[in-house]
């Protein structure tokens, strides 16, 4: 393992992000804040949603920007790189075994959803103050939640970058991410779901509700959640599997 | 100490579309067995075998699809060969990849420069992904913009860069960490003449730091006056190797002589072959003749009345001197360009 290669790697990662801040600030929180506020301020302030669905609603918002900062922080490059650019050749021939720079595109994806994570938590809380009653009860509990969930964004990133093609971009928003976030408990608990009976036990299957009720879980313990446990296990093996299949993807790609 | 370049037996069958810059090879079918859709079977190396000694320039020629960046691909450890065995000096390229890619410098075929980086933090960057000490980066880096001509531009994002002057930076990033062996593939495609120039300068001055450099090229003069040895390939094997000058020499006679008559008989082709100072005469299609020989114009006349007695009109000639061109004619029967 090289380790200057890696460190080297990363800082490249965080030049380029430093130097595209305000497009990537942009592009994480403005959709995620303009939703906090139609649905936190407008509709709680007018009366059809309930004072209390504010809380309810930030864990969900924090799980969005941060799965999407880190899946589109790892595939949108390695989209571009592979299949358009070729860029990432250079690092291809960097002195370094190729699965480890597919592992430093994991940790820059996992670094960045963890910084949109610890914006937004503040971000949503100014939108939608007075009234929210978030309390990190269990805060190793907290901070095991967001590292997975920062990972599982990575992971799904890398996987994703290396399997889609550049002309399915769209079909992977439309198909993969959109049904993603609105059966991901995102919006409402999964208890919620409970008139639902078969769509209950299917959403199981998406990650983004693990990551919702885990945040939630931590953050607003006042309201049904999934087990802390089951919420773990889970994230712990969409993290293993993603990063697998995303390993074995980046080497076909990166070798032919 | 310069390190050498060794290639046993290679072969590469892609079972999918050849990755870009090895493109435009022949395509052959599999046959379909069980029902299953025929499967698109492309070799692009047939058995390839290299000893490229240390220090030495050497070209790999070839037309487009002969194998030539798929071979590149393979001793820069991008592409994984079907068979066969590939060094960089002592090291097995697929079993000890990190130490290689120490070894090694790759200038693609189509430049594939970071895009979210300037020109400087380009070549600065790449240097740190070697390991190289901040000092001795940011000298090299500026060393070599100056010597590629690219100062002014330095701090500019490389987007806008023309053809000419990413392929200078590619030059430059790859000389970077100083490898031993430096590959550049096709480096003088799309280049003006005076950057093509400058660019074998260049060349020749690694060269001359005890450096192994290989490149891939068609281009005949490119081949004839950078290289010391020269591979021929087509279809994913050598077909001749050599001195550029010994090459030339192979031809039968240096002189060809393309004719084209109105008809052509066999009876005609014989007599041909009678002249003096003719070498070897082949049939090129129903009406033309290839006539390898010592001399050139001075064959004309005789061929002209030859051919005017045996009732065929010599319609088209066309006399070129010992090339490299030739050469790849007399091996394959096509031209480079076809």
């Amino acid at each position: 393992m090289n380790w200057k290669a890696f460190a080297a790697m990363l800082a490249r990662d965080a030049h380029v992000a430093r130097r595209n801040a305000i497009q990537l600030f942009l592009q994480t929180f403005l959709q995620p804040l303009l939703f906090v506020f139609i649905f936190g301020r407008v509709m709680v302030g007018s009366g059809y949603l309930p004072a209390a669905y504010k809380s309810l609603l930030l864990p969900g918002i924090i799980a969005i920007s941060m799965v999407f900062t880190g899946i589109w922080a790892v595939a949108m490059p390695l989209i571009a790189e592979f299949q358009w650019t070729r860029e990432i050749e250079d690092r291809l021939l960097a002195p370094i075994g190729v699965a480890w720079i597919a592992i430093e595109k994991v940790i820059a994806g996992m670094l960045q959803a963890l910084v949109a994570g610890l914006i937004v938590i503040p971000l949503a809380w100014l939108v939608l103050r007075p009234g929210v009653e978030i309390s990190i009860g269990a805060p190793w509990t907290f901070a095991g939640v967001i590292v997975l969930v920062a990972t599982f964004s990575a992971c799904g990133g890398l996987a994703l970058g290396c399997s889609i093609n550049q002309q399915h971009i769209g079909l992977m928003f439309g198909m993969v991410i959109t049904p993603m976030i609105f059966f991901g408990c995102t919006y409402y608990p999964w208890s919620a779901l409970k008139t639902f009976p078969i769509l209950q036990k299917a959403v199981l299957i998406n990650p983004l509700v693990y990551a919702s009720e885990g945040l939630r879980a931590t953050l607003v313990p006042q309201f049904p959640h999934l087990s802390i446990k089951v919420v773990l296990m889970a994230l712990l093996l969409f993290d293993l599997v993603l990063l697998v299949v995303g390993l074995r993807q980046f080497e076909k790609k990166a070798v032919s | 100490m310069a390190v050498g370049v060794r290639t046993q037996d290679l072969r590469k069958v892609y079972s999918t579309a050849p990755p870009l810059g090895a493109a435009g090879l022949f395509i052959a079918r599999a046959d379909a067995k069980g029902g299953k859709q025929p499967k698109t079977q492309i070799p692009a190396l047939d058995g390839l075998s290299l000893d490229i000694l240390p220090g030495e320039i050497f070209g790999l020629l070839g037309p487009n699809g002969a194998g030539k960046s798929t071979t590149i691909g393979v001793l820069t450890t991008r592409v994984r060969p079907t068979s066969g065995q590939a060094w960089i000096g002592e090291h097995d390229v697929w079993k000890e990849q990190t130490r290689v890619k120490h070894l090694i410098g790759v200038v693609p075929q189509r430049p594939n420069l970071d895009f979210s980086l300037t020109a400087r933090e380009i070549l600065i960057f790449h240097a740190a992904y070697f390991g190289i000490g901040s000092k001795q980066r940011n000298e090299r880096a500026d060393a070599l913009l100056a010597r590629f001509k690219l100062t002014e531009r330095a701090n500019q994002m490389v987007r806008g860069f023309s053809g000419g002057m990413m392929q200078r930076l590619s030059i430059a990033r790859a000389m970077m960490h100083d490898p031993q062996v430096l590959f550049l593939d096709e480096p003088s495609a799309g280049l003006d003449p005076q950057t093509r120039i400058l660019l074998w300068e260049i060349i020749r001055e690694y060269h001359q730091t005890g450096r192994t450099v290989l490149l891939t090229t068609h281009n005949m003069e490119e081949a004839d006056t950078v290289c010391q040895r020269l591979a021929i390939i087509d279809h994913g094997h050598v077909i001749a190797l050599g001195t550029p000058a010994r090459l030339k020499a192979s031809i039968p006679g240096g002189f060809l002589l393309r004719l084209r008559f109105g008809n052509q008989t066999a009876d005609l082709l014989q007599r041909l072959q009678l002249l003096a100072g003719v070498r070897e005469v082949r049939a090129a299609d129903s009406t033309g003749a290839d006539v390898y020989a010592d001399r050139g114009g001075s064959l004309i006349p005789e061929i002209a009345s030859l051919a005017a007695n045996s009732g065929a009109e010599l319609s088209d000639v066309h006399i070129s001197e010992p090339s490299l061109e030739n050469l790849f004619l007399h091996h394959t029967g096509r031209s480079l360009r076809d």
